[in-house]
Parts: structure tokens; sequence; C-alpha cells
């Protein structure tokens, strides 16, 4: 074994995990294939068709970007978050718990295979997107970036609930009540500077804004807020995240009696 | 299976080694107080006790799944806490309760269980974990379709999976039928023939009699007792005669008071307690004495007590 990094168990981790995606087709392809194009024919085609143009792009296009970090953003938590729930769940945390593997080890193997769920997820929902709208990248690298550092971040932040949850409501609680309207106030549908003035202020408390706005501009080049402000909140809450954790294990917080 | 890397006097340590072990729970409770135990390398070890004595808890330390309160627990020389990556590689462990993934095939969990030890595939040593654990055929069935029974063996291969020294078997035969008991007991017995060392608990004092080389008692949290099975048996084991007596007595009579004697059933049997391992029992000695004094029986019996009374009076005497 290596002395460092126990890399078969972040292997064996990683691939059982994503195992569990490849079962259930319907439920990580299928779906958001279906639900994007539910949102370009009502949103995108129907009353988009009445909305001329948002920040000089067109209304269709604008929502490509803010549509993937919905679906990336709420896949993420509850991917994260059920990665980790389910041996807590089924009681085969003991071998995860019992082996030599490192919090560090573990969270890769989870978070990294979670994450990697999610930029597919954001992948299929792009070409799906494409079908309906036309649109380019002018970013293409910083898009990748961005998608990356915040699939990991949300997946890190539904580690944080899985392991927290100790019931099926708990678990999907914070995605419905906290995760679901911040991704949908945070402009994934228009931009922040549509609403009124005192709603902008309250609007740049929303974590969810940041994201959202320096996706949108690694497409088109246009944001509510400055971008390098966009990345410094995600690396913070990505740090944020990676702290509870970190604390998490070092106390054995709901793993370890 | 021994790592040529360790030293020579690793080898001859004891394979585990726990001090002054304590648990107290968040609620209170004091699970352990101060556990001292000795594992040879190479045994198996039968760790006894009633229901909540602190078994469970113990294997759960050593194990990593809970943090002790204080004391140290060494695992072929390395400690648990600082170097857990060396100690926990070295250990399997088969839980009470049966949890495995559903929609796992076989081959898939006990792929993942030694990948996640730190081991490179190694599919031909899964192929015979699996053979002698008469899982093979079904290698590509999803765990959610076997029986308890298979479930159980799914688990003890995962255990296996990355060749570990030491074994836990928490509860093994626990709600398992006699056939498969048996086999369970023939599978240990082959791991200790490739110098596994196997720690397991029980309350069948049967399984502890038929498979230990040493016997540990524990008791609400203490470690009351620790011996040899056959020193246990023997030291303990002793075999009582019980002679049903024609006409009963009222007190021994006095030419017999040397004969460790006691009158029992109200003076109508008398119970002569002897040593099995001595060379002569007494009892031709005693019955030809009763001849003597006149004092007929109509019936005889002896009786052997089982680990089962010694544990029992062992646990009641605390």
């Amino acid at each position: 074994m290596n002395v460092f990094m126990n890399v078969h168990a972040i292997r064996a981790i990683y691939r059982f995990e994503m195992a569990r995606m490849w079962r259930t087709p319907t439920q990580s392809i299928a779906a958001p294939v279906i639900s994007t194009s539910l949102y370009f024919i009502v949103f995108g085609s129907a009353i988009g068709s009445r909305i001329a143009e948002v920040e000089g792009i067109s209304y269709a296009a604008f929502l490509v970007p803010g549509l993937i970090m919905l679906s990336v953003l709420t896949e993420s938590v509850s991917n994260g978050s059920f990665g980790i729930y389910m041996p807590k769940y089924s009681g085969t945390i003991y071998e995860v718990l019992s082996a030599p593997v490192s919090p560090l080890e573990v969270v890769i193997g989870y978070v990294g295979a979670a994450a990697t769920k999610s930029v597919i997820l954001g992948a299929i929902i792009l070409a799906t997107a494409r079908v309906f709208v036309d649109f380019g990248i002018q970013h293409p690298l910083w898009a990748l970036a961005f998608l990356v550092l915040i699939s990991v971040t949300f997946c890190l932040f539904g580690f944080i609930i899985g392991i927290w949850a100790d019931g099926w409501e708990k678990l999907s609680m914070v995605p419905m009540l906290i995760v679901t309207p911040l991704a949908f106030l945070g402009g994934s549908f228009y931009s922040i500077s549509m609403l009124p003035p005192l709603w902008q202020k309250i609007a740049l408390l929303n974590p969810v804004v940041y994201l959202v706005s320096g996706f949108r501009w690694s497409f088109y080049g246009v944001s509510d807020v400055n971008v390098a402000v966009s990345l410094g909140m995600t690396l913070l809450f990505m740090l944020a995240c990676l702290g509870v954790i970190w604390w998490m294990f070092r106390t054995g917080y709901k793993l370890k009696a | 299976m021994h790592d040529p890397g360790r030293s020579a006097e690793a080898q001859g340590q004891p394979i585990l080694s726990i001090r002054g072990l304590t648990k107290t729970y968040a609620s209170g409770f004091q699970a352990l107080k101060g556990i001292d135990l000795t594992i040879r390398r190479g045994e198996i070890f039968a760790l006894l006790g009633p229901n909540g004595a602190g078994k469970t808890t113990l294997i759960s330390i050593v194990c990593g799944i809970v943090t002790p309160t204080s004391g140290t627990v060494l695992a072929g020389g390395y400690d648990i806490v600082r170097d857990y990556r060396a100690a926990r590689s070295l250990i399997g462990l088969v839980p009470q309760e049966l949890a495995t993934d559903m929609f796992e095939t076989v081959w898939d969990t006990v792929t993942f269980s030694r990948g996640l030890f730190g081991k490179p595939r190694d599919p031909a040593y899964l192929e015979k974990v699996l053979r002698d654990l008469s899982l093979w055929d079904k290698r590509g069935s999803k765990i959610m379709t076997l029986s308890g029974g298979m479930k159980r063996r799914v688990m003890i291969a995962k255990a296996l999976a990355h060749e570990p020294e030491i074994l836990f078997l928490d509860e093994p035969t626990a709600g398992v039928d006699v056939e498969l008991r048996r086999g369970m007991w023939d599978m240990m017995r082959g791991l200790r023939e490739r110098g596994v060392t196997i720690i397991l608990t029980t309350h069948y004092i049967e399984e502890a009699e038929e498979m230990a080389d040493r016997v540990g008692v524990i008791n609400r949290g203490e470690i009351v007792l620790v011996e040899d099975k056959r020193t246990l048996m023997r030291k303990l084991g002793r075999r009582q005669l019980t002679l049903h007596l024609q006409s009963p007595l009222e007190a021994i009579p006095p030419a017999l008071a040397d004969v460790p004697l006691e009158l029992a059933e109200g003076g109508h049997a008398l119970v002569y307690t002897f040593d099995v391992q001595q060379e002569s029992t007494g009892i031709a000695a005693l019955l030809r004495r009763l001849n003597e004094l006149g004092i007929d029986f109509k019936d005889l019996q002896t009786t052997e007590s089982s680990l089962e009374e010694i544990f029992v009076s062992l646990v009641r005497s605390r």
C-alpha cells in the first residue's frame, strides 16, 4: 500500500459510486434531459418569445447557464448526500470506518464520484439545450472550471448533509427548503439587474447568485457581479465545506461513537 | 501473508495487545472499564459474555469504529490510532448485524472491500475466498437475492478479501442453522491453519468449547477471566457423583469426614465431588466404605460441569 495515499481505496469508493449511476440510467440521464427540454419549451419558447433580450442576449440563450446551474446544484447536493447517507442507513458504513483510509480519501472517493456525475449531467443538459437554442461559449475553459468547482463544492455540501441527516426527511429537507429556493432566486431565470434596487441588495446575500453569474460570464461575457468575486465566493464556500467535513471526521460526528 | 519488512521482533509479539482500555459513551454509560487483554498470534480466542457485557464495543474499538476513551491497542505491533493504516490493514471484521449493499453483486462487493483496504486487485485470491465459502456460483448475483446464510458468508468473504491476519467474528453463528454453523467452524479451522488469528464473540458456549484455544469472559465491561480452554475445563471441570440413598441420612457419618461429601435432597442423596484429572477418582474406595457402613443406594449418576456452568457461575458471582 502506498504510505501516503490509499489509492486503491479511493478507486474502490469511486467505482462503487459510479456503478450506482450506470445502474439507474433513467434517473441519471433521461430525467435531466426531459426536465431541461420542458424548461426550454415552457420558458424558452412559450414565455421567452415575449421577452426580447436580457443584457443583449436572447432570453432562451440567457437561460442555458442558469438552467445548468439549477440542475447541477440540486443534483450535486442530492448525490453528495445520498452517497454517504446510504451506507450509514444500511449499516455498511462499518466497512469504511474500519478500513485503512483517511477522511481525505473517503471524501475524494465519494465527492469525486458525485462531482463527476454532476459534470456529466451539466454536459448532458448543455447538449440538450443546444437542440433548442443557438448559443456559443466565450470562455469554454472557464466554463468547465466553474462547472467543476461548483460541482465539487455542492457535492461537499451534500456530503455534510449526508453525515448530518439521520433520517430520509432530513436528507431531503435541506435540498428542498434551502438549495432549490436559493437556486431559483439566484438568477437562473433572470438577471439580478431586473430586480428592484432593494431586492438586488438582498439577492447578493444568496451565494448561488455568484455561481450563476460567474458561470454565465464564461458563456456570454456578461455578469451581475465581478467574475473574480464569483470565483472567490465559490472557493470560500468550498473551503467552508471542507472545514466542516474535517471537523466532522475529527470528532467522529454522527459517524463514530 | 506476513510482511517481510516487519522485524522478527514484531513477528514474535502478541498479535493484539490491549492495555487499560476504557469506553464511556456520551450517554454516560461505561461500556468498558479498563480492559487488559493479549491475543496470541494464530490462536482462536473466544470472548464470552452476556448481552451488553461490552463484547461488541471492544471489537468496535479495535477495528476503528468506536473511539476509545482511554487506553491503547496494538495490532501486530501497530497502534490502532497512531498507525491506523498499518493496524487496520491487518484486521478483518465480520459484524454481528447483516449489513450489505442490496444491488451490488457478490463479486463487486468483495472487489470493493479488497480495494478499500488498500490491496491491488487479485481475482485469483478472491476466487479462492468465494470458493471456500461456497459463493463462487453466486458471484454474479445481486446480494439482495441471496439467503440470510449466504449474506452472512458474503460478509465473511468481504472481511477476508484483503487477506487479514486478524479476523474478528462478532456472533458469527447467531441465528444460523446447524449445518451452516458446522461449515463456519470448518472455515475457522482452515483459516487458523493458514496462520490467521481469530477472535470470536459468542454466547453459544458450545461454540467456544468446540472452537477456541483460549476463552475470555467479559462481564459488565470487565474481563473476568482469560484461560486456556483445556486448563479452564480442567480447573473448573469437576465431576460429581450423586448417590440416591435407600434410606435418608441425618448427617454425614463421622467415618466419612475425610471424603468431600455433601448431603442433598433432604438427606436422600449423597453428592461426591471429584477431579477427573486425578489418577484415582476415589469412587471405588468410597463405594467400598459405604458398603462397610451399611449405607445402601438405589441409583447413581455422574455429571460433568460444562463451560456453560462455569460461565454462569462466573458471571453470577460478580
